[in-house]
Parts: C-alpha cells; sequence; structure tokens
C-alpha cells in the first residue's frame, strides 16, 4: 500500500462516519469564532433550540469591526457596535470564551489561536474566516468555512467534509538575505495564479520552508487560499515544537513531551503520492510585491508594471488591462517609481512580533517621507505588548509611524481604517481586491521589510534601497 | 432550505472573471446581523456605473448569472450567496469557482454550473445578442439547456451537493442522525479541551 500525505492522515483520524451518498463527516477540534460570521448562525441554533456541542473547543474574539484608535475611544460606527454587542451577548448565552475589544487576549482570530497554544499539530481547525489556513503552519487541517458551516459545527462539532487532492509545494535552497516568507508565498501565488490551488490542500515542504520560522510559515500558509487551496501546510518539527513549548494552551512536562513523540509522527510518508507537485528553487527568490487587484498579480519589487501583451491568454490580457486601469499603471513603469500615500502593516499575515521586528529595525533608518500615513497594527494584544516591552513602539513613532490598538484594521477596512477612493497603499496584508481596503482604494501587497522601507522612502523600496539615518 | 429540481429563467452576461467575494459583497455590508437584505449590496461598487449589466432594463428580473473563471474566490462570506440570491439569482454559471463559495452556495441552494470556457462563451454571447433567452439549469439530469437553439450542456455536480440541493436538506438535520457516532468520537478519539484553560474572564489561569 502506498504511503499516506500527512493531510490524509490528519483527516482519516478525524473521520466520524462515512454515510452512503451523503458527505463524510469529520470532527472539528478546535472553533475560532469572530464577530462577522457568526451572528446568523446563533440565529440559526436559537431557530432550532440548538446548544453549542463542546462549547469548551469553541473560542472567540473580536477582530474584524475593532477600532484601532486608543480603547477608551467608542466604536463610533454603530452597525459594528450592534455586531460586537451580538458577539458578546451571544457568547454569554452559549457559555464560550470570548475576548471582547481591549481584552488582554483580545486580536485577529488567526494571531490569537497560534500564541496562546491553541492551535497543535494534528488538529482540525476551522473558522468562519478563508485565512484559517494559517493555523496549518502547525501541521493542523485548517480552513475557512461559511456561516451555515459555522452553525453546523456550532451544533455538532463535526463537517460533513469531502477529502481534497493534495498538492506539495517544495521549495529548496537556501532564502537569499532580505527574502522574507511573504515573498515566498507572493512568487508562490503567482507562479499558481488564483485557481491554480482549487480543489488541493498544499503541504509546504523543502529546505527553505524548513528554514523558517514558525511565523514565516504562518505568513506562507495563510495566503494558500489567495491560490484557491482550502488549506496549508507544514509538517511539525522541532522548530514547531519549541514555539509551543510553555504556550498556555500546551501541557507541560512529561505530558508536553508524549505529546510530541505523537506529533513527530505527523509527516506525509516518504512514498507518499501527492496529485499535483510544483518546485521552486529559493535561490532565485527576491522581495515580490503586487501591481494587480488580484494576489497572483506579482513582480519583483525591483521590476516593472507589466503589459498586457506579456500574457498569451486573450482572457488573461483582458483582467490585466483592467486591473492596470483600476491601478492607474501604465505598463513598463518601473515599480520603485509608484509613489504611496498609505503604509499599512499589519493584519494575520503579517502583524506578529518577527513582523514588527523586521519592520522596526528598517524604519530605525529614517522617518515616514512627507505625505505618507503609516500605520502599524499589531495582530493582537499579546503581540503590542511584547513589542513595546522590546521599545518598538518607540522606533515606529520617533519614524513617524502610527502605533495602533490591535484589530483587522486596514486588511479589509471595515473599521475606520480605510483608504479613501484613489489612494495607493503598501500593504503587509493578503489582498488586494478592488475596494479591499476602502472604495476606490489601491493596493499593493508587500512584505514587512518592503512596507516600512516604502514608508521612508515615499515609493516603493526595498530595504536596500534606503540607508542608515544621516 | 428548500429543494431545488430546476432553475428556469432568462440569463445576465457578466462578462468578468475574477469575480471575488470583495466584489459580490464589499465589506462594509458584512456589518449586519441579519441573514436579509443583502441584494442591495450585491455588486454595490459596480452598480454606480449606470452601463454595469444589472443596470440595463432588459436584463431585469434575470435568475441566472453567467460570469468568467474563477467566481467567488476570496474570503469565506455567505454573504455574498445570501446577496446573489437576495436579489433574485438561483444559479451561477462559471467556467471555475472558489471551493467556499462553491460550498456556501450549496447550503442555501444556489446551483453553481461549472461549463468549459468556450461554451461560457458561447452563452455570454446568446445572451448579449438575446436578453430574453430563457436558460433552463436541471439539476437532477444535471444539464444546462437554451431551448431557443437547442443547445445544451451537461455539467456536473459533486454528489454530496447534488443530493442536498434535491432533497434540500438540513445538514444539520443529517447530521444529528450520527449523533452516537460523534459520541464515541468524542470518548475514544477526541481528547482536546480549553476546559480550565480561561477563567470566567477569559484570562489565563494560573
Ligand atoms: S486580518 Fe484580514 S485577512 Fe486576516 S482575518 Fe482579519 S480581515 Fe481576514
Amino acid at each position: 500500500m502506498a504511503g499516506r500525505t500527512l493531510y490524509d492522515k490528519i483527516y482519516d483520524a478525524h473521520l466520524v462516519a462515512s454515510p452512503e451518498g451523503e458527505s463524510a463527516l469529520i470532527y472539528i477540534d478546535l472553533h475560532l469564532v469572530h464577530e462577522v460570521t457568526s451572528p446568523q448562525a446563533f440565529d440559526g441554533l436559537r431557530l432550532h433550540s440548538r446548544r453549542v456541542r463542546r462549547p469548551d473547543r469553541t473560542l472567540a474574539t473580536a477582530d474584524h469591526n475593532v477600532p484601532t484608535d486608543p480603547l477608551d475611544v467608542p466604536v463610533a460606527d454603530p452597525i459594528s457596535r450592534r455586531q460586537l454587542e451580538a458577539l458578546d451577548e451571544n457568547c454569554a448565552e452559549f457559555g464560550i470564551t470570548l475576548f471582547p475589544r481591549g481584552h488582554e487576549n483580545q486580536g485577529i482570530v488567526h494571531v490569537i489561536g497560534p500564541e496562546l497554544g491553541v492551535s497543535q499539530p494534528g488538529m482540525t481547525i476551522v473558522c468562519g474566516d478563508s485565512h484559517t489556513s494559517t493555523h496549518g503552519a502547525f501541521g493542523a487541517l485548517a480552513f475557512g468555512i461559511g456561516t451555515s458551516e459555522v452553525e453546523h459545527v456550532l451544533a455538532t462539532q463535526t463537517l460533513p467534509q469531502s477529502r481534497a487532492k493534495t498538492m506539495a509545494v517544495t521549495v529548496e535552497g537556501p532564502v537569499p538575505e532580505g527574502v522574507e516568507a511573504k515573498d515566498i508565498v507572493l512568487a508562490i501565488v503567482g507562479r499558481l495564479g488564483t485557481g491554480g490551488g482549487a480543489g488541493y490542500v498544499i503541504e509546504y515542504r523543502g529546505s527553505a520552508i524548513e528554514s523558517l520560522s514558525m511565523e514565516g510559515r504562518m505568513t506562507v500558509c495563510n495566503m494558500s487560499i489567495e491560490a484557491g487551496a482550502r488549506a496549508g501546510l507544514v509538517a511539525p518539527d522541532d522548530t514547531t515544537f519549541a514555539y509551543l513549548k510553555g504556550r498556555p494552551g500546551v501541557p507541560s512536562g512529561e505530558e508536553f513531551e508524549r505529546l510530541v513523540e505523537t506529533w513527530r509522527a505527523l509527516r506525509s510518508d516518504p512514498d507518499a503520492p501527492f496529485d499535483h507537485e510544483i518546485l521552486l528553487d529559493a535561490r532565485d527568490l527576491v522581495p515580490h510585491m503586487t501591481w494587480g487587484t488580484n494576489p497572483a498579480q506579482v513582480a519583483p519589487v525591483h521590476g516593472v508594471v507589466p503589459s498586457p501583451e506579456d500574457f498569451a491568454d486573450p482572457a488573461e490580457r483582458g483582467s490585466v488591462a483592467r486591473a492596470l486601469e483600476y491601478m492607474d499603471l501604465s505598463p513598463g513603469t518601473a515599480l520603485r517609481d509608484v509613489s504611496v500615500d498609505v503604509v499599512f502593516i499589519g493584519s494575520c499575515t503579517n502583524s506578529r512580533i518577527e513582523d514588527l521586528r523586521t519592520a522596526a529595525s528598517v524604519a530605525a533608518r529614517g522617518r515616514v517621507a512627507p505625505g505618507v500615513r503609516a500605520l502599524v497594527v499589531p495582530g493582537s494584544h499579546r503581540v503590542k505588548r511584547q513589542a513595546e516591552a522590546e521599545g518598538l513602539d518607540a522606533v515606529f513613532r520617533d519614524a513617524g509611524f502610527e502605533w495602533r490598538e490591535p484589530g483587522c484594521s486596514m486588511c479589509l477596512g471595515m473599521n475606520p481604517d480605510q483608504l479613501t477612493p484613489g489612494q495607493r497603499s503598501a500593504s503587509t496584508s493578503n489582498r488586494n481586491f478592488e475596494g479591499r481596503q476602502g472604495r476606490g482604494g489601491r493596493t499593493h501587497l508587500v512584505s514587512p521589510a518592503v512596507a516600512a522601507a516604502t514608508a521612508l522612502a515615499g515609493h516603493f523600496a526595498t530595504p536596500s534601497d534606503v540607508g542608515g539615518r544621516p | 432550505m428548500k429543494a431545488v429540481h430546476i432553475v428556469e429563467g432568462r440569463g445576465v452576461p457578466l462578462g468578468r472573471s475574477d469575480v471575488d467575494t470583495d466584489q459580490i459583497i464589499p465589506s462594509e455590508w458584512l456589518k449586519r446581523v441579519e441573514r436579509t437584505g443583502f441584494g442591495r449590496g450585491l455588486f454595490s461598487e459596480w452598480r454606480d456605473d449606470p452601463q454595469f449589466v444589472l443596470n440595463q432594463p432588459e436584463y431585469q428580473g434575470a435568475t441566472i448569472l453567467v460570469a468568467g473563471p474563477r467566481f467567488g474566490t476570496g474570503s469565506s462570506r455567505e454573504h455574498a450567496v445570501w446577496a446573489l440570491m437576495d436579489y433574485g439569482f438561483a444559479a451561477v454559471v462559471a467556467p471555475s469557482f472558489g471551493d467556499i463559495f462553491r460550498n456556501n452556495s450549496s447550503k442555501q441552494g444556489l446551483v453553481t454550473v461549472q461549463l468549459d470556457l468556450e461554451d461560457v462563451n458561447q452563452l455570454e454571447s446568446y445572451l448579449t445578442a438575446d436578453p430574453s433567452l430563457v436558460l433552463v439549469v436541471d439539476v437532477e439530469r444535471e444539464v444546462l439547456e437554451v431551448p431557443a437553439h437547442g443547445w445544451t450542456r451537461a455539467f456536473h455536480l459533486d454528489s454530496a451537493i447534488r443530493e442536498r440541493l434535491l432533497n434540500g436538506w438540513d445538514d444539520i438535520g443529517l447530521t444529528m442522525r450520527h449523533v452516537e457516532e460523534i459520541d464515541t468520537f468524542e470518548r475514544t478519539r477526541a481528547h482536546f479541551t480549553l476546559e480550565g484553560l480561561f477563567d470566567e474572564a477569559g484570562h489565563v489561569r494560573g
């Protein structure tokens, strides 16, 4: 019998039932909840007099709507406030632990699970949010679901789920200096296209992936959905175990050692067949950014805006032309000549402590360029406290960046942090869709280092383009 | 959910590819705690443009949306499905769909019909030439027909999705029939719990 992939092992271990003519039912170990995709699900429970089956496997946080203003500023938007209150009420009624705005554990849902140590290898993790793929960095099968499925998991702790196809994305070789996890995943999404991963669960492997920190692996897995994949996975290893050790949700002592032994078995067998495989050479990687309106429209920061003529497929040419029109860019322009109005450092892709350290090390070299607004939004209160303990907030403030309270913020602009029509941003988030960061806004996705360098330069730049403080 | 056997109605050629869920329903609409009323937010950024196809009088009342590749990628927001259905669509035809969108659609009874790119292009040109054209999506037989042109194409639905549509199943109700298997699974194989980790106020204990 052929070996099994990591995905198959986790899927098989969670199979509850495979009834004839229906989808197989898998068990969900951890359900993360936030205010946007849950109110209608809780309403559904009430309507059918159903309870939450396992409140002790459910954890909620407020993130999408919360303002990033100081905590004593009330939530101005009444509809946002209503949604946050609904989460408070629902969690109280159904007995679910909730971290509301300002709570010491509050933060973006995909930042808090890992930092609390409740996202663990071998688990199945779901959340009504497509970037749940982030938790795959731990070797957990983690994926986003819609509100009907949120209700389903609340009521049954299971989900009908057919087996996905598997794809191995192997990145081999040493990662060049100045290239970050974000650049790796932008290159992967550029290679696969936004639909290339549809129907697949991706396993990232190879020496370049193994060399990444847990936070880097989270950045990579986070954007699996940008290639259309359901989930991304990295097999757990010593880096994973070292990260987990001592976190609140992780057992200690002998029990931890026992868990580590079981976690070590969570890897694809050497002869496991994948439905599709791609290989990237890490040595070819350079800092990347997006130029268009989907995350697969990427180019090197030191490259130029492409022309529709560069694309063979006529439909592709049309969508490139449309994207360039929306982005107000002309073919052949050096991306380094494109100036920005706003720089956003944050989101579940890049708002963890290492991201902030990297950005701060670049920010320390100068000041935010005149006319540029630069925001730093830590992913959680834990990240914020850690950064403040390290003095990063002072570095950012001294350089002219705003240091804000945690939340999703300008990643999707449900709170007041939004682009105004025509504004251009360099953003460390994950989606550059039309209007994503505010109606008419133009988003370019970049790494934290490129974001910070761009803030100083006033146009797209890598750290190597911005010198030291004069 | 109501059972769906056949969707018969006029179609709208959207003429765009990569329509992500942020375009279908922008995030400002996601603040609502209700499940209804999202139709007004459907494609709201595009609807300001008088030339936009949904603003053309001849396409009013159409129930089948025809779009380019990768429809419904991006965010997991089921609001996208609610918006399409609230507006009046009962089926979407495209060469490919975002996984989560397709799944969400099946929970609400919105039929997603996947056809080859050339067939979708053909359909779009039929609809551009004649907005009054009637299309028939037959879920049971898995075919899409344009009777006026004698044009028929087969499509494939995931068997679980097809059964769900045809029977109007409530998934939770179906799953509840397996409650003993879930109980057994929890007793024997699932040991994770958050119990004891946080105090009443959500602070980490100890
Ligand atoms: S930071 Fe952005 S992508 Fe991440 S959960 Fe929040 S809104 Fe979604």
